[in-house]
């Protein structure tokens, strides 16, 4: 452990510890620019100089490791000199157009200049333009101010794994460029703007917005993936103006998916503001108190098990609960949250949660993906595997759709076929895993929502037991939803109960008219012509595919409207909060539901979030240890049958576009234009 | 002046030809396999008693750098020897002849330095523009193979040596060691931080020597004749012979092998013909390479031409190449013209090199032009000393030398071209 001295005073830190590092652990602020934690060193904006005992000239601190007996100093004339040489250096070629940057107020170079630098510029020749890139429908550039940090090339090198960056040219006339001008072809492109310590990539969609000072921020949960990302909505007044990612080393570190960033514009789009009624074939705007009294009119003498309810993928654990008393208030068994028709084994919480947890993936060795293809499903995740790849003696092996993974994958096949023969222990890979010390095996909901999903969901776990990837220490097994709802209502039970319909059975039951009255709880994946004459309740937030089937519609609140509980696929409880009111008369899922039960005449016991919150903490132990991951116990789980011979696929066939919001989110449709379908910009030929 | 009998690139001048058969009628590969049996430690510690300081530029003692190598490589750890043949220096034209005219040297060279090291390859990195020359060093790396020089079992020593040679691509940078490695592994020549130094993490973070040309090739020499042959020529801890380049404004311009430590009127004088109009018409000189700093003609007169004595006198001797300016020169033109060059081949990695050559480019123009105020000479200073030991490599400080240079010695000449340029302005307003 070197032991080294900074300003006067010593400190021990772990071997490999940087000069930086270690002022840091005693609060010394040294300044940087391209110096990022979670990136590799290049040690070149030379803004963190300190001066060393011995050495002839000022070291840059962010590469030099701390070594036993060093003497530092980060506050003497000749630091101080050179922080300021720097200074002025970055701000010779810098357009200083702070008035018009969307960076302002929240810019390291701006902040820095006013702590390290001249008060004046001595600089009086022509400045330097560089000619803005195309970086696609996501990123802005605004390439003259940029100071060379490299920090973009970086991140899209290391972090994203799409080295689309790159700097031409040499010395004054280096510029960093994606070399072709295209979209920048990455899921996580959006931490692009984050990482830049100036204005020189931002949010396209932000651009010219607002400035930092004007916003509010509301510390929340992303609900577009079942990462459960952390994020922080920043909002004016009701309007949500971006969404930024907070950090969470278990969950998200400091990235967020583009999805989860920029498709907060759909919240401004096709929102159900007031209840609607269906009648004569037209939906009206009706009120409360009319839409309410329509569906009691409906439910009076329909039988309990005529009734069912279908929880749909951006639903809060709160609503989950309050439908599913409802629902039991009403004598209805119809219940279920899996809208994709998955079929996997419901009955032991290690068969669907994300086990080995999301930071867990960094202690795999060997990594297995069944029927998924987490770059879509959940970028997080795929850049864990990514930062796992990156540490080295990593072997992936894929069973699924080939696709670019952002490292190297063996694939092994396409169908369960393949997944069988692993479990026999006849495929070669089974050696791979056999040598394995941490194997881990992630199951895509693609695998299960299919005829034969409760035998693949059993084949998975006979190879994860195969090859010892359950064990006192380590849970190897994951299934990796996509549907931020999906395990919290799992978790509270949202499910068919004794002699009550699954999905299949209920839609079933809407063709042959057993089920009369169907409840969506904001389930937009369900075929409206599979309702059949069923009479359909919708709830939720965006006039998306159930709302436009629906008989009555109810108002609910949006994942930024609502104080809620969501639990990711690792079964990690979080709370959202309330950046802003549901629009127009829209309420909080949970209350319609209270208020509906009321009409009903089946009240429900709780009038406040607390209360509701008390009986979800009785519901599953997982709510009584929010933000923290709790042990499943390991069960044997699954069906023996037999499996297809279908190849597996994702069920998510554009990333960009995968719920009611990004659906409606006209940032998400130029993604799918310019970046998917490879369409040219609008405007561009104008440009 | 270096009798004849002591020079050890006989054939600098192309007198000859640069291939095998006559290379051994010089005394190339005579008993190399006797000079690899000495054994690693002992030619190591003879190229340490010769007293050899790298001819590339920053002097350093080569023996030492050698032995910054690991003794021991454990199997599959490659280690490599790289020959710096990126010879970009305004004024320095001396590996160029060598390996033009015998490259045979360098190619003994590398297999005894190699040996030394104990390294798997060697990597000779040479300039794109010497096409020639590439072609020559080839023919000689070819002939070596054929002869069993070079190779498996090199020369019959049991050890075994590949040699490459990789053409740059036109980039100065690349002659920086680190930048070259970056370059060679296929990567944009932009130099590394340091530590790790390349003998720790060199080329594909193997163990590396970066080793100038002349440096290589006179290595058999000095194993040949002793250290002690070697260390008697030139002063104590700069012994030697140096090829210098002689260029500029002398009658005679020449490549010249001599003894460390010659006076530079000397070396004018008996090999360069002297300065153009006699040594009174000398207006300054640069002692080695355009990145030192230029003596004025005091100086000149009595400068020994080694690394220390040029030390002391705020300049370097660099890759000892001369360039002579007489009184017909525009300094300030002159020292605009390298900082022209510096910010052109800044490799635009770190802040202080990437904005502040160009920063100072601009303003020597102007100076140049006589178009600036007399205080701004200050602020160029200031702006050079903001440079210099704050960048990854050593270009910054070379990009701010001539400048600071031409200050330190001819100050009052440039102010009074500013203020004349301003008084014949407001005249004419």
């Amino acid at each position: 452990m070197p032991k080294l001295t900074i300003d006067g005073l010593e400190i021990e830190v772990a071997p490999g510890t940087s000069v930086l590092q270690a002022c840091e652990q005693l609060g010394i602020e040294v300044p940087r620019f391209c110096y990022h934690e979670r990136l590799s060193v290049p040690a070149n904006c030379r803004m963190c100089l300190v001066e060393m005992e011995k050495a002839p000239k000022p070291i840059a601190s962010c590469a030099m490791p701390a070594g036993d007996g060093m003497v530092i100093r980060t506050n003497t004339e000749t630091v101080h000199k050179a922080r300021r040489g720097v200074m002025e250096f970055l701000l010779i070629n810098h357009p200083l157009d702070c008035p018009i940057c969307d960076q302002g107020g929240e810019c390291d170079l701006q902040d820095q200049a006013m702590a390290y630098g001249f008060d004046r510029g001595r600089y009086t020749e022509a400045k330097r333009a560089v000619k803005d890139k195309n970086m696609g429908p996501l990123i802005k550039t605004i390439m003259t101010r940029c100071i060379h940090c490299t920090r973009c090339i970086r991140f899209m090198d290391e972090i994203a794994g799409v080295p689309e960056l790159g700097a031409v040219g040499r010395g004054e006339h280096m510029e960093i460029t994606n070399f072709i001008e295209k979209g920048i072809a990455s899921e996580l492109s959006g931490n692009l703007a984050d990482v830049c310590p100036v204005g020189a990539l931002t949010h396209k969609p932000y651009a010219f917005t607002a400035r930092p000072w004007e916003l509010r921020k509301t510390e929340s949960i992303d609900v577009l993936d079942a990462v459960g990302s952390n994020i922080r909505i920043d909002s004016r007044g009701a309007e949500v103006l971006r969404i930024e990612p907070r950090l969470n080393e278990d969950v998200n570190e400091e990235w967020l998916a583009d999805k989860s960033r920029y498709a907060y514009d759909g919240l401004k789009r096709q929102r159900l503001d007031r209840p609607y009624v269906r009648i004569d074939g037209t939906l009206r705007a009706v009120t409360w108190a009319e839409a309410f009294n329509a569906i009691r009119a409906r439910l009076e003498g329909v039988a309990g098990t005529k009734v069912a309810a279908i929880a749909g993928d951006l639903v809060d654990v709160e609503a989950t609960l309050a439908l599913k008393d409802l629902m039991g208030a009403l004598g209805s068994a119809n219940l279920d949250c899996r809208q994709d028709g998955a079929r996997f084994d419901v009955s032991a919480p290690a068969g669907w949660r994300f086990n080995t947890g999301i930071a867990g993936i960094e202690k795999a060795d060997v990594i297995l993906l069944v029927g998924t293809h987490p770059r879509w499903e959940a970028p997080l995740v795929n850049a864990r595997i990514r930062k796992r790849y990156l540490l080295g003696a990593l072997k992936v092996g894929v069973i699924g759709e080939a696709r670019d993974h952002t490292y190297p994958a063996t694939h092994l096949g396409t169908d369960p076929a393949t997944l069988a023969a692993l479990a026999e222990g006849s495929h070669p890979f089974a050696e791979v895993l056999r040598g394995a010390k941490t194997p881990m095996l992630i199951l895509g909901t693609g695998a299960v929502a299919r005829p034969d999903g409760l035998a693949v969901h059993g084949l998975a776990r006979r190879v994860a037991e195969a090859f010892a990837m359950v064990r006192e220490d380590w849970n190897g097994f994951n299934l990796l939803h996509t549907a931020a709802g999906r395990v919290g209502a799992l978790e509270v039970g949202f499910l068919p109960g004794p002699g009550g319909r699954d999905v299949h059975g209920i839609l079933d039951g809407c063709a042959s008219g057993d089920v009369e009255v169907v409840y969506l709880l904001g389930a937009d994946e369900i075929p409206a012509e599979t309702l059949g004459k069923a009479f359909v309740i919708y709830q939720g937030h965006h006039g998306d595919r159930g709302a436009h089937r629906a008989d009555v519609i109810l108002p609910g609140a949006a994942y930024t409207e609502k104080n809620a509980t969501y639990v990711n696929t690792e079964g990690r409880a979080q709370h959202a909060r309330m950046a802003a009111f549901p629009v127009g008369e829209a309420r909080e899922d949970w209350k319609i539901v209270r208020a509906l039960s009321e009409v009903l005449g089946v009240r429900l016991p709780y009038d406040t979030l607390q209360q509701l919150r008390r009986r979800l903490a009785e519901a599953s132990p997982v709510f009584r240890a929010v933000d923290r991951l709790s042990p499943a116990e390991w069960v044997p789980f699954g069906g023996d049958g037999a499996v297809d011979a279908a190849p597996f696929a994702s069920p998510v066939a554009n990333y960009y576009m995968t719920d009611p919001i990004s659906r409606a989110s006209v940032t998400m449709a130029r993604c799918t234009d310019e970046l998917l379908a490879g369409k040219r910009p609008v405007g561009m030929a104008a440009e | 002046m270096l009798r004849d009998e002591d020079r050890i690139f006989t054939n600098l001048y192309g007198w000859e030809s640069p291939f095998l058969e006559a290379a051994r009628t010089r005394g190339d590969w005579d008993g190399t396999k006797d000079l690899i049996a000495l054994g690693r430690d002992a030619i190591i510690t003879m190229v340490k008693d010769s007293g050899l300081r790298g001819r590339g530029g920053a002097g350093f003692a080569t023996g030492l750098k050698w032995s910054f190598m690991p003794k021991e490589r454990p199997p599959g750890r490659p280690a490599y020897l790289v020959v710096n043949a990126d010879e970009g220096e305004p004024g320095t034209c001396k590996d160029r002849d060598i390996m033009r005219h015998d490259p045979h040297k360098l190619v003994e060279g590398c297999v005894i330095a190699g040996f030394a090291m104990n390294v798997t390859a060697v990597y000779i990195y040479i300039r794109g523009e010497f096409y020639h020359e590439a072609s020559n060093v080839q023919r000689a790396i070819d002939e070596a193979y054929d002869a069993g020089l070079v190779g498996k079992n090199a020369c019959g020593s049991g050890f075994d040596i590949d040699i490459y040679l990789h053409r740059g691509a036109g980039a100065y940078i690349c002659g920086e060691e680190t930048a070259l490695i970056e370059s060679l592994e296929g990567k944009k020549g932009q130099p590394r931080n340091k530590p790790p130094f390349p003998a720790q993490a060199g080329l594909y973070s193997c163990p590396t020597t970066v080793n100038n040309v002349e440096t290589i090739a006179v290595v058999p020499t000095i194993l040949r004749r002793g250290a002690s042959w070697f260390a008697g020529l030139g002063r104590p801890k700069n012994s030697g012979t140096k090829v210098f380049c002689i260029s500029g404004h002398v009658n005679n311009p020449c490549n010249v092998e001599e003894e460390m430590g010659i006076p530079l009127k000397e070396i004018i004088e008996k090999h360069a013909g002297g300065v153009r109009g006699g040594w009174d018409n000398l207006l300054a000189v640069i002692p080695g390479g355009s990145s030192t700093p230029m003596l004025p003609r005091g100086i000149c007169d009595t400068v020994l031409m080694d690394f220390d004595s040029l030390r002391e006198v705020r300049s370097g001797l660099g890759t000892a190449a001369i360039i002579v300016m007489d009184k017909s020169t525009d300094l300030v033109k002159a020292i605009a013209r390298l900082a022209r060059f510096y910010a052109h081949e800044s490799c635009g990695q770190c802040t202080p090199c990437r904005e502040g050559t160009g920063w100072m480019m601009r303003m020597m123009d102007r100076m140049a032009r006589g178009d600036a105020r007399v205080e701004e000479i200050d602020m160029l200073l200031d702006v050079s000393k903001e440079i210099e030991g704050h960048t990854i490599c050593a270009h910054g400080d070379a990009a701010a030398w001539p400048i600071q240079g031409l200050f330190r010695h001819f100050r009052p000449e440039v102010e009074k071209r500013l203020i004349g340029y301003r008084t014949q302005k407001l005249a004419a307003e």
